[in-house]
C-alpha cells in the first residue's frame, strides 16, 4: 500500500499532464477552444430543463416555485453524470490502454487516477454551469451545498471502486463492457433522477433503497434544492459499500495484474 | 557492487489457456485449477548482462524475441525463475508510440518523460537537451500531426534517450530515419556504452549486430540456443534458417580459435578449397594488387538437377567484402550425376585492402540457399592480404588512387 502511494507520488507529474493533456487534445482543433468546456455541460443542462420543465409542464408536488423540477432535474444529473463518466470510462481503461501497458512499464493505478482527475473537472465545470442555471431561474443555494464537499467523493469512490472491478473483469472477458453499457441504461431509469421517488409503487419501494445511487443522487437533491442535509444513515451505507468495493477493486486488480498484458 | 546490471535465471513463460474464464477469476482466490493449458513461449533462459556491454539478441519470427524483451522491460512477468535488474531500463521501441497527434513536440515530450517516470524539475532541465538533439527546429512548438515520420522519429528518440539509462534496449526501429540522423543517434548510443550503459539490441541485421556488439544471444522455439562471440552466433544462425529435413548443422573449432559452421543436406559437398597466386603456387599471404586465384572443388553425392557454387569473402569484422554465385554468372551446371566431381576456378585481383578475410562456399540449387542448400560452409578458407609494396593506405579497398597536386 505504502509502496503504491509512493509510485503515485514519485508519477503525480505524469498524472496532472495526463489529465491537463487530455483536456488540451479534446479542445485543440477547435476555434472555441476551452470554451466549449463551459458551453457543453450548459447546453446539457439547457436542453434537460427546456424538454422536461417547459414541454412536458413537469410541476414538483409540494413547491411553489415554477422551476423547481429544473433544479431537482439539475441535481440529480450532476451526481449521475459524474457517476457514468467515471464508470464507463473505468470499464475499458486497461483494455483502451493496452498498447501503453504492453510496451511501458509505469505504475498502473495511475490510469484511474487521471480518469477520476478529468472526470472531476468535467463535473466540476457542469456544477458550474448548473450554479449559473440555479442563477437564471433565481434559486439560491444555502449551506447545505457544502454537503458537496463529501458527496462528491463519495460519489467518486462508488464509480471508481464499481468501475475497476468491472473494469479488471472486461480484459479477461469482453462482454462485461457490452453488457454494462445496457445496464447503466436500465440503472438510470430506476434512479430517480427524472421523476419523483414518490411515483414508485409502494412493493417497488425496496428496490430503490437497494440502490446506492439513489441515495447518492437524493442527497444531491437535498442539498441543492431543499436544503436539507442528506439522509445520514443510507449515506454513511453508501459509504461502506463504496469502500468496500474500492478494497475488492485494488486486491482484484493486484491478483490479476500478472496476467493482464498477457491476453491484451 | 554487483557488476552485472541484467541477470536471468532460469526464466520460462508460458500464457495460460483456461477453459473457462472463470476458472481464470476462482485461481485468483487461490483455488486450484486442473485442465490449464500452458503455452510456453520461452523456457529456461539464462545470462548475466554486465556493464557496458552490448549483447544482440537474434532469432526468427515466434522464437521469443519480443517477449524476452517484455520481461526485461517489466510489462509481462515471468512464469517460472528469476530476473534481477539493476538499474533502470530504457527501450526504444516503438518510437513515438504514445504521442498524441493534436498536441505539440513539446508537450509529447513531457508526457512521454512523465510516462517515464521522471520529475517535472528533471523534465524541464532535459527539454532543450532534447529539442536541440531532434534538431526539428520551429516544429518543435507545432502538433505532432504535422510532423513527417522520420521527425516524429527523432523526437521520440530524443526523448527516449534524454536520460542515460544502466539497459537500453534498442529494437529494429534504429534502421528508421534518415542517414544523417541513424548517425547522429548511433554516435549517442555509443557515447552511452562508453559511460557505462548496458546494450540489448535485437535486430535481424547482421551488420548492425556485428558492428555493435560483442556477444549475441541466439534463441529459437524459445529456447537459447547460443550465447557467444556475434560472428559464431551469426554463422550459425543464417545456416539456421536454412535448416531442413536431413539437414545437419555441425560446428567446429578451427585452430584459430574460431568457430567453422557447417549446415546443408549434403547432397553435394566441397572437398577442397585453396587460394593459389599467380605462379599456381598455394599460399595464405598474398600481396595487395596480385593476381589470385580460389580453387573449390567439390564433389556430389547424389544426382543433382541444378548445381551452383557461391563464395562470399568477409572481412575481419564479418562484413561482406564480396560474393557473387554461378547462378548470377550464368554458369549453374545442370544434371550432375551422383560421383561427378567438379573442379572450380576463381580468378581475381586482390584489390583488398591488408587484413585477415574468410571465404564461406555454398551449394545449392538457386540464388539463394532457402531452396535447396546442400551444403553452407563458413570460415572454408581464411587468408590474408599484406600491403608489401604500396603506398601506406587503409580499409578493406584498395583503390589506387593518381593524386595531382597543382602547386602555384
Amino acid at each position: 500500500m505504502t509502496e503504491m502511494l509512493a509510485a503515485i507520488w514519485r508519477y503525480r507529474f505524469f498524472i496532472f499532464s495526463s489529465v491537463r493533456n487530455d483536456f488540451r487534445a479534446r479542445f485543440a482543433r477547435s476555434s472555441l477552444g476551452a470554451i466549449w468546456m463551459i458551453l457543453q455541460p450548459l447546453a446539457q443542462v439547457a436542453i434537460y430543463a427546456l424538454v422536461l420543465s417547459r414541454v412536458l409542464g413537469s410541476r414538483l408536488p409540494g413547491t411553489d416555485n415554477k422551476y423547481a423540477y429544473v433544479i431537482y432535474l439539475t441535481s440529480g444529473i450532476l451526481a449521475w453524470s459524474l457517476f457514468v463518466e467515471l464508470l464507463s470510462r473505468c470499464l475499458t481503461i486497461f483494455v483502451d490502454n493496452g498498447n501503453l501497458l504492453k510496451k511501458v512499464v509505469f505504475p498502473r493505478i495511475c490510469l484511474p487516477l487521471i480518469l477520476a482527475g478529468s472526470a472531476l473537472i468535467n463535473n466540476l465545470l457542469l456544477l458550474i454551469a448548473t450554479l449559473g442555471v440555479f442563477l437564471l431561474v433565481g434559486h439560491s443555494v444555502g449551506p447545505t451545498a457544502l454537503w458537496l464537499l463529501v458527496l462528491v467523493p463519495l460519489t467518486l469512490a462508488f464509480a471508481l471502486g464499481l468501475g475497476l472491478i468491472l473494469g479488471t473483469l472486461n480484459v479477461f472477458v469482453r462482454d462485461v463492457a457490452q453488457v454494462m453499457n445496457v445496464v447503466l441504461q436500465l440503472w438510470f431509469w430506476l434512479t430517480p433522477v427524472v421523476y419523483m421517488p414518490t411515483i414508485v409503487p409502494e412493493e417497488f419501494k425496496y428496490a430503490l433503497s437497494a440502490n446506492p445511487m439513489y441515495w447518492i443522487v437524493s442527497s444531491y437533491q437535498n442539498v441543492l434544492l431543499f436544503h436539507t442535509a442528506p439522509d445520514m444513515e443510507h449515506l454513511g451505507l453508501t459509504a461502506v459499500i463504496s469502500l468496500g468495493l474500492l478494497a475488492v477493486a485494488l486486491l482484484l486488480f493486484r491478483r490479476s495484474s500478472a496476467e493482464m498484458v498477457d491476453v491484451l | 557492487m554487483n557488476a552485472n546490471v541484467l541477470v536471468l535465471e532460469g526464466v520460462g513463460k508460458s500464457f495460460r489457456e483456461y477453459p473457462s474464464q472463470i476458472l481464470r477469476f476462482a485461481t485468483w482466490a487461490g483455488i486450484s485449477v486442473r485442465n490449464v493449458q500452458e503455452h510456453w513461449v520461452l523456457r529456461n533462459i539464462s545470462f548475466r548482462l554486465g556493464r557496458g556491454e552490448a549483447v544482440g539478441i537474434v532469432g526468427q519470427n515466434g522464437a521469443g524475441k519480443s517477449t524476452l524483451l517484455k520481461l526485461i522491460t517489466g510489462t509481462l512477468r515471468q512464469t517460472t525463475g528469476s530476473l534481477t535488474v539493476n538499474g533502470r531500463i530504457s527501450a526504444i521501441l516503438e518510437l513515438g508510440m504514445g504521442f498524441n497527434p493534436d498536441l505539440t513536440g513539446r508537450q509529447n515530450v513531457m508526457h512521454t518523460a512523465g510516462l517515464m517516470g521522471f520529475s517535472q524539475a528533471d523534465i524541464e532541465r532535459a527539454i532543450p537537451d532534447i529539442e536541440a538533439f531532434a534538431e526539428i527546429g520551429e516544429y518543435f512548438d507545432e502538433p505532432v500531426r504535422t510532423y513527417s515520420s522520420g521527425m516524429q522519429m527523432r523526437v521520440a528518440f530524443s526523448v527516449a534517450t534524454a536520460f542515460r539509462p544502466e539497459v537500453l534496449i534498442v529494437d529494429e526501429a534504429l534502421s528508421v530515419g534518415d542517414a544523417y540522423f541513424q548517425h547522429k543517434s548511433m554516435g549517442r548510443i555509443r557515447e552511452f556504452r562508453r559511460q557505462g550503459t548496458t546494450l540489448l539490441i535485437v535486430s535481424h541485421d547482421r551488420t548492425a549486430i556485428q558492428a555493435l556488439c560483442d556477444r549475441a544471444i541466439l534463441l529459437d522455439k524459445g529456447e537459447m540456443r547460443m550465447d557467444g562471440d556475434p560472428h559464431t552466433v551469426m554463422d550459425y544462425y543464417n545456416a539456421m534458417i536454412a535448416e531442413r529435413e536431413n539437414t545437419a548443422i555441425s560446428s567446429v573449432k578451427l585452430e584459430s580459435g574460431k568457430v567453422q559452421t557447417t549446415s546443408g543436406t549434403g547432397e553435394a559437398v566441397v572437398e577442397k578449397v585453396g587460394i593459389y597466386n599467380a605462379a599456381g603456387e598455394p599460399v595464405e599471404f598474398i600481396n595487395v594488387g596480385e593476381p589470385a586465384e580460389l580453387r573449390i572443388q567439390v564433389k556430389a553425392h547424389t544426382d543433382i538437377p541444378r548445381l551452383v557454387l557461391g563464395y562470399l569473402i568477409k572481412d575481419r569484422l564479418g562484413q561482406d567484402v564480396f560474393g557473387t554465385n554461378t547462378h548470377h554468372t550464368g554458369q549453374a551446371l545442370e544434371q550432375v550425376r551422383a560421383g561427378q566431381v567438379i573442379n572450380y576456378s576463381i580468378r581475381f585481383s586482390t584489390n583488398m585492402g591488408a587484413g585477415a578475410y574468410s571465404v564461406s562456399t555454398a551449394l545449392v540449387s538457386t540464388d539463394t540457399h532457402l531452396v535447396n542448400n546442400y551444403e553452407w560452409r563458413d570460415l572454408a578458407l581464411v587468408f590474408t592480404v599484406m600491403n608489401v609494396d604500396r603506398a601506406y593506405f587503409v580499409g578493406s579497398n584498395w583503390m589506387p588512387p593518381s593524386i595531382a597536386i597543382d602547386q602555384s
